[in-house]
């Protein structure tokens, strides 16, 4: 009998903003609950998403984003939002606050809730050594979640059989 | 679509194997289903099949392995210990509902 490989995925998350926290998360966890094997790597911006100091205060800028229309904030008319209100101060806050009530409305937990929800489940999750000296982090700085700290080699060592999706 | 007898009872299944009418499903169905999948029933499975079909009788669909995990007070360990690897697609099996549609 030959025993079938299980399909492996792996996650690297690079990104610190709001949005780009997500994408991961909620895919990572579709893949847990069919059973597919996760795994996924904090590096540069990402690391934010795993330190307990950060991940609470994720934040969207609205600049240089085009999808950031008024539609989305319940206006009849949609138009982009001009790029110089972007810059106004309290307009980051703005668009985060709206950006997590868009979110808990379609039922998704906050960033760090999910981490928990997708470690209980069987995520592996690392932080990124060079990011993590970089940064003068120490392992106390991360949340418990993570697994531990890895180099670039380690990670790809480690994911040698997964399907890889850079973020 | 296919008729497949389960439990000494023939009822449709779809091509995932799953109940296309939830209302053929028995408790007999769930343990024949369950075996299949190479699990065991305890209390514990019964109490999440049977939220899952509570869940479903209420709002019309399938419950997400999130909702179940909140709405049945089963903490997201204990839920892919339960139902091991895939805990979303084998319990909406074992209960005789479609599979779950959310993301989360």
């Amino acid at each position: 009998m030959t025993e079938e490989k299980p399909r492996k995925m792996a996650f690297i998350c690079s990104k610190g903003n709001l949005d780009m926290a997500y994408p991961a998360l909620i895919m990572g966890w579709a893949a847990l609950t069919e059973g597919v094997d996760v795994i996924i790597f904090f590096t540069f911006w990402g690391l934010d998403m795993i330190n307990k100091k950060r991940v609470d205060h994720l934040k969207l800028p609205p600049v240089g984003n085009a999808s950031m229309r008024t539609g989305m904030m319940g206006f009849p008319i949609d138009f982009g939002i001009p790029q110089w209100m972007g810059v106004l101060p309290g307009m980051t806050e703005i668009a985060t606050a709206l950006m997590k009530k868009k979110i808990a409305e379609v039922e998704a937990p906050p960033v760090k809730e999910m981490l928990e929800m997708l470690h209980d489940a069987g995520a592996e999750m690392y932080a990124c050594k060079m990011t993590v000296d970089m940064m003068g982090l120490k392992e106390e700085d991360l949340l418990d979640v993570v697994d531990g700290i890895v180099t670039a080699g380690q990670f790809i060592e480690m994911t040698e059989d997964a399907q890889i999706i850079f973020i | 679509m296919a008729t497949k007898v389960i439990a000494n009872k023939e009822v449709e299944v779809n091509d995932e194997g799953y109940l296309v009418n939830p209302d053929d499903w028995t408790e007999d169905i769930a343990r024949a289903m369950a075996e299949e999948l190479g699990i065991e029933l305890t209390d514990r499975h019964w109490e999440v099949i049977r939220f899952v079909r509570n869940y479903y009788k209420e709002h019309g669909k399938s419950p997400t392995m999130h909702q179940i995990s909140k709405g049945a007070g089963v903490p997201t360990k204990e839920l892919f210990k339960l139902f091991p690897k895939g805990p979303a697609k084998k319990v909406a099996r074992i209960a005789g509902v479609p599979k779950p549609e959310g993301c989360i």
